[in-house]
């Protein structure tokens, strides 16, 4: 039986494997033909090539995989024409194949409204790696830009403008609101509300008229004559199938596009198969990824003569735009007269969920959510598995927060239920797969393809791995790699309970093997948690992470930088000069950071201790930059200056910031403190944060900047500033000892069963009785403190260490290269 | 030694045995080459690499976290933590990444030599 395929995208390679999978024994012939200059990849996550991924970490198979299962791949080489009387096909480089099935994926186009201008220079469309490219090379000449279309594909393409250093950028939709198909009117209102706080403008109910400018564009006019300047301008209206192949043949296609196919997929000539974007079905058009799969499935077993169907598929979908959650499943919106909907509204938090149930109350029909879309994969199950809902509909909104319940909702589900619906595989398939020893993530997901798609269900399977193991009498532990079969909490009870001081005292005791890059930093990290000990000592300099052994933060091209303490960010000017002096001397690029310190760059290793000789004469000392530690304690002025101010802001800050100074901890930590209300300091955004208040401080605590930015909650109000120490003591001592590695507070919060709640009651009542065992480790700690650099810069022993060749010490790395920018020197870009 | 490669090429002399920290890894100059050296304590053995990651092209490998998988000797890069293979080179951590090249060493009472017949190869790499 001879194959082939036009078409190597996702539905295109989604076929391809089911193929190989299914033919088995009998000798099956694949051809396929891609138009693209490259194998199929992940157009799902197409925006992720913004943030670093590269286009070979998108594949979805290397071409190596098409070799290794003998199909000829024609990459660059699209089909321009189809003979059905000779069943052949003709590629543009003129290559004739025969077939006895032919498979068409040819997918969809951006479809490009028809305005006068679009062919101007900066108008992009959003579909292939090329597209990307594109875009990259001509962003850094544009500083507006602008989306036409507010959809699904249109946000995307917004995120990507911003990721490109365009923060002036306009998401322009036709209808009065975004994303009109998936979501209602007031689920848009909320999304729109929060994207505008992201810093994305959004204009609804306009028509664009015109692309202005002369061979480059320079802005948009609209139907009701407003103009926008723009000189980036990415089209996303929508798509249009590709179907001009079949149309060319004489294939059935639909009055507005699409190949018509029939419940097996097959067009109108039997022996031509259409799946995916380009195929209409019971006059749908599917532009997801999840249907064109289960097309690919149903198509490929009635090549092998099978009989399944594909009748339709449900457009539930949950992405994350810029970082804002929306997930709309089953029927988002009936009519009234259909069902009962609970909605659920916070404007403050930004989030908006609704649920549609029958009238009788009996079953969930569908829903949106926006915000935050954690029971997403819950709903959607019980939706589709027609489960019986509980009394009080209105808890599968209220109480889906915890993990605990998300895991009960994971054992009521029936074992038919689809977990996994690009891959289509059910709970009951991973169940089996933990059952027989998959008893890891990576495991489940290569024995089962379940969360290899979209990921959409990775939190689903893990609740599944984790219930299954618990119902099997299995004690689930969270351990730290394969050298420790233990978790970074019984690792520390376990290093403090031997007084155990270096890596391999702790290796020799708890683990096997010689460590790795995974376990080091952790045992390295609990060590100085637990006793502060000069973090080079012992042997323990290369169990450090990279920037801890040589106490400085590795940056592009091999140099380092060197960030002093200045607590509370306030420093005198002879200060500011001995810094310029020394940046001057050693010839450092400056610039000051976002916690109110002075960064400088560019410090070749062995220069190091030389450089921090001079600032610890100055009265410096280390500012723990390149630890997971305590970083700064930002101030606002506060009332010595401000007329608004309540307390000394700035000394308090500094009182603060010289208690923790060099604290390690699971991940860095950061504060702040404002003298009064108007929050300058933005001490809600840390990970602790002090305001004050008429009566005192109010401690904030788990605040999170970063890219899930989350803000503080109110641990305790109007607290004395002794009082305040003494929580903050308790607070980071107990994060300390319970937070797996690698955990911010705001996420070990989120995890942490009963949450703030019970944060409150351990910190404030002292609800395990353990608050002075807290307050007396902080006090060893705060006891035994030392300045690292300055125990480096007064030992010869230490400062060898830090020349970059062991055989030539006196001479730096020759390939670290400059260039100037603003009249200072940037790192060399990398390749 | 564990390596496998045909030692024909020149033993150079690196450095001491104690220049290197336990179970850590230093760079070696030979004329316009870096080298990076590891130092297993716990088995008492050395590997040799090019100090050049392949993956954003950084003079680091020297300066990045060893240690094992499976009892096979790594090393990760301080950048973005790609592991490779201490005994073939190979990048573990990610299939499509380039692998390094890897030198026979040797250790002849407190001195540690490390021979260089593939050396040109890399130079152009
Ligand atoms: C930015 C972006 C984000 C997305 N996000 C999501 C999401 O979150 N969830 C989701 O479910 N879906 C998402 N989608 C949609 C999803 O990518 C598509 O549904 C899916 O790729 C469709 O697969 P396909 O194989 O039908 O089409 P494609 O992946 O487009 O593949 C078709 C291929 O056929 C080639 N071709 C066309 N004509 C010929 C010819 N004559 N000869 C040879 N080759 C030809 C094309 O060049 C292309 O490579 C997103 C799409 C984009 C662009
Ligand atoms: S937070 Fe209050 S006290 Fe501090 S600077 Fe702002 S207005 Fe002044
Ligand atoms: S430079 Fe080595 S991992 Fe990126």
């Amino acid at each position: 039986m001879k194959v082939v395929v036009i078409g190597n995208g996702m539905v295109g390679y989604k076929c391809c494997e089911k193929l190989v999978a299914r033919s088995g024994s009998s000798p099956l012939e694949l051809v396929v033909f891609g138009e693209e200059p490259r194998p199929a990849y992940d157009r799902v996550h197409l925006t992720s090539w913004f943030d670093g991924k590269t286009a070979n970490d998108l594949l979805l198979a290397p071409l190596s995989w098409y070799t290794d299962n003998g199909i000829r791949l024609h990459l660059g080489d699209p089909i321009m024409q189809i003979d059905r009387t000779n069943k052949t096909v003709t590629s543009y480089k003129g290559i004739t194949e025969q077939y006895d099935y032919l498979v068409i994926a040819t997918g969809s186009a951006a479809f490009v409204p028809p305005v006068p201008g679009m062919d101007k220079k900066g108008v992009f469309i959003y579909r292939t790696i090329e597209d990307l490219e594109m875009m990259k090379a001509y962003a850094p000449q544009a500083s507006c830009g602008a989306v036409i279309g507010g959809g699904l594909l249109g946000l995307e393409a917004a995120k990507a403008l911003l990721d490109l250093g365009i923060s002036n950028t306009h998401v322009i939709e036709f209808s009065p609101r975004l994303m009109p198909r998936q979501i209602d009117e007031q689920g848009s209102a909320i999304l729109q509300h929060k994207l505008h706080q992201l810093g994305l403008k959004i204009l609804t109910g306009k028509n664009t008229r015109e692309v202005m400018g002369e061979e480059a564009v320079t802005g948009l006019q609209f139907a009701d004559d407003t103009i926008l300047p723009a000189d980036i301008v990415v089209v996303s209206a929508g798509i249009k199938p590709r179907d001009e192949l079949a149309k060319a043949c004489g294939l059935a296609t639909g009055p507005r596009g699409g190949i018509i196919v029939n419940e097996q997929l097959q067009t109108s000539d039997p022996y031509i198969y259409a799946i995916g974007e380009c195929a209409l079905h019971n006059n749908m058009i599917y532009g997801l990824v999840a249907p064109g799969y289960e097309m690919a499935e149903v198509a490929v077993s009635h090549i092998c003569s099978d009989h399944k169907a594909f009748t339709g598929f449900d457009m539930s979908t949950k992405l994350k735009l810029i970082g804002v959650d929306v997930a709309s499943f089953g029927d988002p919106f009936p009519a009234p007269d259909t069902c009962h909907s609970i909605v659920f509204e916070d404007k403050y938090k930004g989030t908006y969920k609704r649920i549609n149930i029958t009238p009788d109350g009996q079953f969930l029909l569908g829903g949106i959510l926006i915000g935050d879309a954690a029971a997403y994969n819950l709903l959607l199950q019980t939706a589709r598995n027609k489960m019986v809902l509980p009394a009080n509909p209105e808890e599968l909104l209220l109480g889906s927060r915890g993990t605990a319940d998300n895991g009960a909702g994971v054992t009521a589900l029936p074992d038919e239920a689809m977990i996994c619906s690009c891959e289509n595989v059910s709970k009951g398939a991973i169940c089996q797969a933990v059952t027989d020893g998959h008893e890891t993530l990576d495991d489940v997901k290569k024995c089962t393809k379940a969360g290899t798609c979209c990921g959409g269900c990775t939190p689903m399977v893990k609740d599944l791995i984790t219930a299954t193991m618990k119902a099997q009498g299995k004690y689930i532990r969270n351990v730290v790699c394969e050298h420790f079969p233990y978790s970074r909490q019984e690792m520390l009870d376990l290093i403090k309970l031997k007084s155990l001081r270096s890596f391999d005292e702790v290796l020799d005791h708890y683990g096997s093997g010689e460590g790795c890059e995974v376990c080091k930093p952790v045992v390295a990290s609990i060590l100085a948690s637990l006793w502060n000990d000069m973090i080079l000592d012992k042997g323990n300099d290369t169990a450090q992470d990279s920037n801890d052994r040589y106490l400085a933060n590795i940056q592009k091209g091999g140099t380092y930088s060197v960030v002093p303490r200045i607590p509370g960010g306030e420093i005198t000017p002879e200060k500011l000069i001995v810094i310029g002096e020394i940046a001057t001397k050693y010839n450092l690029y400056t610039k000051i950071t976002g916690g109110q310190r002075i960064d400088l760059f560019g410090a070749h290793l062995s220069d190091l201790p030389d450089i921090w000789e001079e600032l610890i004469a100055a009265g410096f000392e280390s500012g723990h930059a390149y630890g997971k530690a305590l970083r700064t304690v930002k101030s606002c002025v506060g009332s010595t200056w401000c007329r608004f101010g309540l307390h000394d802001s700035v000394s308090f800050a500094i009182q603060i910031e010289e208690r923790y100074r060099g604290l390690r901890a699971p991940h860095k930590i950061k504060s702040a403190v404002s003298g009064c209300i108007r929050e300058c300091a933005e001490a809600q955004s840390k990970d602790f944060g002090i305001i004050a208040t008429e009566k005192g401080w109010n401690l904030y605590v788990c605040g999170n900047g970063g890219s899930k930015p989350q803000h503080a909650q109110l641990l305790a109000a109007d607290l004395d500033s002794e009082t305040c120490i003494r929580y903050i003591d308790r607070f980071l001592m107990f994060y300390i000892k319970t937070a797996d590695p690698l955990t911010r507070t705001a996420t070990w919060l989120n995890k942490l069963d009963g949450g703030m709640d019970y944060l409150r009651n351990v910190v404030v009542n002292d609800s395990l009785g353990i608050a002075e065992q807290l307050e007396a480790a902080m006090q060893l700690l705060v006891d035994n403190y030392k300045c690292e650099w300055k125990e480096v810069v007064e030992n010869p022993e230490l400062r060898k260490r830090f020349s970059h060749f062991v055989n030539a010490p006196a001479d730096k790395d020759p390939t670290v290269k400059f260039e100037t920018m603003r009249a200072q020197k940037k790192a060399a870009e990398w390749k | 030694m564990s390596t496998t490669h045909t030692t024909t090429g020149t033993w150079f002399f690196a450095c001491k045995t104690t220049d290197v920290p336990t179970n850590g890894g230093v760079c070696v100059k030979y004329n316009d080459e870096q080298i990076a050296l590891f130092f297993f304590a716990r088995r008492n053995e050395w590997y040799a690499t090019q100090n050049l990651c392949p993956h954003r092209r950084q003079m680091a490998l020297s300066r990045g976290m060893t240690g094992t998988v499976q009892d096979e000797p790594k090393v990760a890069c301080p950048f973005h933590k790609k592991t490779f293979s201490l005994k073939d080179g190979r990048c573990l951590s990610d299939e499509h990444e380039c692998s390094l090249t890897t030198y026979p060493v040797k250790i002849v009472d407190d001195r540690v030599y490390i021979n260089v017949a593939e050396i040109t190869v890399m130079a152009e790499v």
